[in-house]
This record gives structure tokens, C-alpha cells and sequence, in this order.
């Protein structure tokens, strides 16, 4: 089996710079603080390149889940075509569809985005139409005797009380998303996935670039949280 | 290649490359047709059952014992949470870099991948089921394992099966980077390129793709066959509303 390494975008480890002790473990392949310290600015261009992949794909894929979910509420029978299309790109592997679209798309940043935001779709979809689902109906028959008309019912009744469920799935779809960037350099997109692929064998660089991962999914989580608790004061008042 | 083939471009070329083994772009070797797809389609196979299977044996049990316990929960949400945080693909490397190569070691890798939808759905399937059946089932003389068995295994099924379907196409997916840990999967023509070239590339995508969504629908098809009729709502929507009333109705005419 050969690896074709070239692939990645040309992230090679430099063995020769630093102090003696610390080239040793470095040829050990093994967890190196300084080196660590040394090279960390490697890190800060894919990890801008993994943000902006991440967080463009949920822009993109809340516009896109939320209008179909809206368009569904009062619609029901979409509901379940919705649910089967982007049940189907959700189930596709990421890795497949950035080499299907290849040949139609090309390699590069849009190839990744189409992928990443196909696999937004059905969670954002599902939490979304769940959460209005769930919104009491006396809440919206209150709302409808004292005269809201139905966009009013929708946007100050409805939406606020399917917020929670709305924040859930975004937040899943936030930390699913940032893992699945990291096979975005398949594509040539960049992102984490480059400097994991290049050295896999190197402890401090996986763990560097892993670390990184899991760190950007638990800001992006917590940034999600932050903006459900600001935007939804009387759940804390409830579970208090 | 024949003609309907020939007019679907690169895709076309893709789809001839699985059916009849060609020369290799580094010359020599045969590669393609349907014995080498089938053989690293075979491996694929193996090593998602081996990971599942093993994934099933950790977080079955302990589901079943945290939820019926209804202690942990905080466990198994966070479990499910950091689960879905750590990239796969950094998963896997941590494994080869601090563990080796090898098919024993991609398979413990992706039953990490495998635990966390299985060992969260257990838990709230067993702890959604209504408390007044486990109170009528203790009333009755049921024993804990009694319960576990007749009662919140049955009952927590559904969302049992929802998390293999979730862990089995997740892993299905993943273990298309296996190659890099020495487990020739299908993903192999994507990494060794130079071998199979972008038709390789493309047939290994359409083939990891088509097993993926054959496993989604048939666990798809499984668990809406554990599932008791009146539960079965909107396929992937659970809508609690919908039978609530029905069951208020039940209570109130008895």
C-alpha cells in the first residue's frame, strides 16, 4: 500500500531546528513541549482555515435548514421528503462526497463547503421542526386570542419557545461539523486535517492539531450556549 | 468500457473500474474489478462489525445498568458530547502514534468512534420509559434484573437500534481512513492514488457511499420493526405530541 503524502499541503517536519535534547524526542516522534513551542505558529493558519470552513458551512446550513423548517411547519407533508433528502446526504461518508463531487466541483474550498453543509441539514431540520412541534399549543392559542396574526405568531410566540431545541441542534451540528472539517484537506480545503495527515506518526503534532480540534468544538459549543442563554431568559428562571 | 458508461465522463470510468480489473497507473499490477473492490469492501465489513460489536459489548451494558439506575446521566450526555468533538481522523492518528499500525488497533479506534450514540441512546431510552410500568412491575414482584430484561430493554429498543444505526454509519465513513493505519478498507484507492487513479478514487467513494446508505436503511427498517405501532411517527421526527392524547384518552375511559 503506498500513501501518497503529497496530497497534504506540504506541512514536513523540521528536524533540524531546536536544542539537542529536544531532537532526540522529536526523532522519538514523541510528546515534545518545546518543540511544541517552537512551532505553534504552524498551527494558527490551519486553524484559521478550520474556523472559517466550520463556520461558513453553519452559516450556510442554518440559512438553509431553518427556511425549509419554516416552509414545513405550516406544510406538514414536507416533513418527511425533507427529512429522507438530507437523510440521505447526512448518510453519504463525508470523505466519499468530497471525491464525488471532484469531478463536478473540482477540488477546494467549495467542494468541502457543499459537503459540510450537507451534513448540517437534517440536524439543524430535525431540532428545529422538534422544537416547534413542542411549543404548547395553548401558548399559541393565548397568542391567537389576543390578536397575533400568524407571522406575529411565529416569530413571537413559536420561535422563541423552540429556541432551546433550535440552540441543541446547532450546537450538535457545530461539533460534528469541526470534526468533519478535519477531512476537509481531502478536498483541498486546508484545515487541521493537513497537519494531522502530514506526520501521523508524530505525537506532539497529532496532539497539537487534535488538541486544537476539540478545543475549537468546545468554544463553538459553549458560544452556542452563551447565545441561547442570552437569548432565552425565562428557561433560566424556570430551571433555577 | 461501453458506451453508456463512456457518456457519463469520470464517473462512468469510476463505475467500469469496479466491475473489471485494469493495469495500474504505476504499471504492473492489476488493479480494480470485482475481486479487489470486494476483498477491501469484505475488510470494510470487518472491521465496522469487529469495532461495533466490540462498542456494543462496553456501551449496552452500562446504558442499561446507568439508565436503570437513572445515575450517570451527566456521564453519558458528556461522554456523547466530547465523542462527537474529537475528529476521527485525529482519533485515529493518535492511535497509530502512540499504539501502532494494525488491524486490533484501528478496531479499538473506531469502537471509541462507536460508543458514545449507543451508550447515550441506551441511557435515555431506559430512562424515558414511564415510571408507573416500573412501579406496576415492582408492585408484581419483579426483581432490577427482571425490570432490565422484561421491561426497559424491550421498551427502550427503538432508540437502542437508532444509536447502532447512528454508530454503524459513522464507522462505515471512518473506516474509510483505515489504510493509513495498515487496514487495506476501501479506502485505499483514495489513499494510494497513484495506483488507482481519480477512477479508483471515485469507485472507492461510490461503493463506501452505497454501503453506507444500504446499512442506514436496513437498521432504519430493523428499528421501525422493534418499534411498537402506535410509536411509530414521522420517520426521523419523534413526536411525543402525537400520541399523548391518544394514551390521556386510554386512561381516561379505563
Amino acid at each position: 500500500m503506498s500513501l501518497v503524502l503529497a496530497q497534504s499541503g506540504g506541512f514536513v517536519r523540521d528536524r533540524s531546528a531546536g536544542a539537542s535534547g529536544q531532537d532526540a524526542c522529536v526523532a522519538r516522534d514523541g510528546v515534545c513541549p518545546s518543540w511544541i513551542a517552537e512551532n505553534f505558529d504552524r498551527y494558527v493558519e490551519p486553524l484559521q482555515r478550520h474556523v472559517l470552513l466550520t463556520v461558513v458551512a453553519l452559516v450556510i446550513g442554518f440559512t438553509i435548514s431553518f427556511a425549509l423548517a419554516l416552509l414545513a411547519h405550516r406544510r406538514r407533508w414536507l416533513v418527511t421528503p425533507i427529512v429522507q433528502l438530507t437523510g440521505i446526504l447526512y448518510t453519504i461518508p463525508s470523505l466519499a462526497l468530497f471525491f464525488l463531487l471532484l469531478p463536478l466541483t473540482g477540488r477546494g474550498f467549495l467542494t468541502a463547503e457543499i459537503a459540510l453543509v450537507s451534513y448540517t441539514l437534517l440536524i439543524i431540520f430535525r431540532n428545529v421542526i422538534t422544537g416547534l412541534d413542542g411549543v404548547p399549543a395553548d401558548a399559541v392559542d393565548a397568542a391567537r386570542g389576543m390578536g397575533l396574526t400568524d407571522r406575529q405568531v411565529l416569530w413571537k410566540v413559536e420561535i422563541p419557545l423552540a429556541l432551546p431545541e433550535i440552540a441543541a441542534g446547532l450546537r450538535i451540528a457545530a461539533t460534528t461539523t469541526v470534526g468533519l472539517a478535519t477531512l476537509a484537506f481531502f478536498a483541498g480545503a486546508g484545515g487541521l486535517g493537513d497537519p494531522i495527515y502530514a506526520d501521523l506518526t508524530f505525537k506532539s503534532n497529532v496532539l497539537v492539531a487534535g488538541g486544537l480540534c476539540v478545543l475549537l468544538a468546545v468554544v463553538l459549543d459553549l458560544l452556542v450556549l452563551l447565545a441561547q442563554r442570552l437569548l432565552t431568559p425565562w428557561t433560566r428562571a424556570a430551571t433555577a | 468500457m461501453s458506451a453508456p458508461l463512456a457518456a457519463l465522463g469520470l464517473f462512468g470510468d469510476a463505475i467500469d473500474v469496479i466491475f473489471h480489473a485494469r493495469e495500474g497507473r504505476a504499471g504492473g499490477a492489476q488493479v480494480g474489478g470485482l475481486s479487489d473492490f470486494g476483498a477491501m469492501a469484505w475488510t470494510h465489513l470487518k472491521v465496522v462489525l469487529a469495532s461495533v460489536g466490540l462498542a456494543s459489548l462496553i456501551a449496552l451494558p452500562l446504558g442499561l445498568v446507568l439508565g436503570h439506575l437513572r445515575r450517570g446521566g451527566l456521564l453519558a450526555v458528556t461522554v456523547s458530547n466530547v465523542g462527537r468533538a474529537v475528529p476521527s481522523l485525529a482519533l485515529i492518528a493518535v492511535f497509530i502514534a502512540f499504539l501502532g499500525v494494525g488491524f486490533g488497533n484501528v478496531t479499538l479506534a473506531l469502537a471509541l468512534l462507536a460508543i458514545p450514540p449507543i451508550l447515550t441512546n441506551t441511557y435515555v431510552g431506559v430512562t424515558q420509559v414511564d415510571r408507573d410500568v416500573i412501579d406496576a412491575a415492582k408492585g408484581q414482584g419483579l426483581t432490577g434484573a427482571q425490570i432490565v430484561r422484561e421491561i426497559e430493554l424491550p421498551l427502550a429498543l427503538p432508540l437502542i437500534f437508532g444509536g447502532l444505526r447512528t454508530s454503524v454509519v459513522n464507522v462505515i465513513a471512518t473506516a474509510t481512513i483505515a489504510p493509513v493505519a495498515g487496514v487495506v478498507t476501501l479506502g485505499d484507492p483514495i489513499f494510494s492514488q497513484a495506483v488507482y487513479g481519480d477512477a479508483g478514487k471515485l469507485a472507492a467513494a461510490i461503493v463506501v457511499a452505497l454501503m453506507a446508505i444500504v446499512a442506514e436503511v436496513g437498521l432504519g427498517a430493523a428499528q421501525r420493526a422493534v418499534t411498537p405501532r402506535p410509536l411509530r411517527g414521522t420517520p426521523g421526527i419523534t413526536r411525543r405530541a402525537r400520541f399523548l392524547p391518544t394514551l390521556r384518552k386510554g386512561a381516561a375511559t379505563s
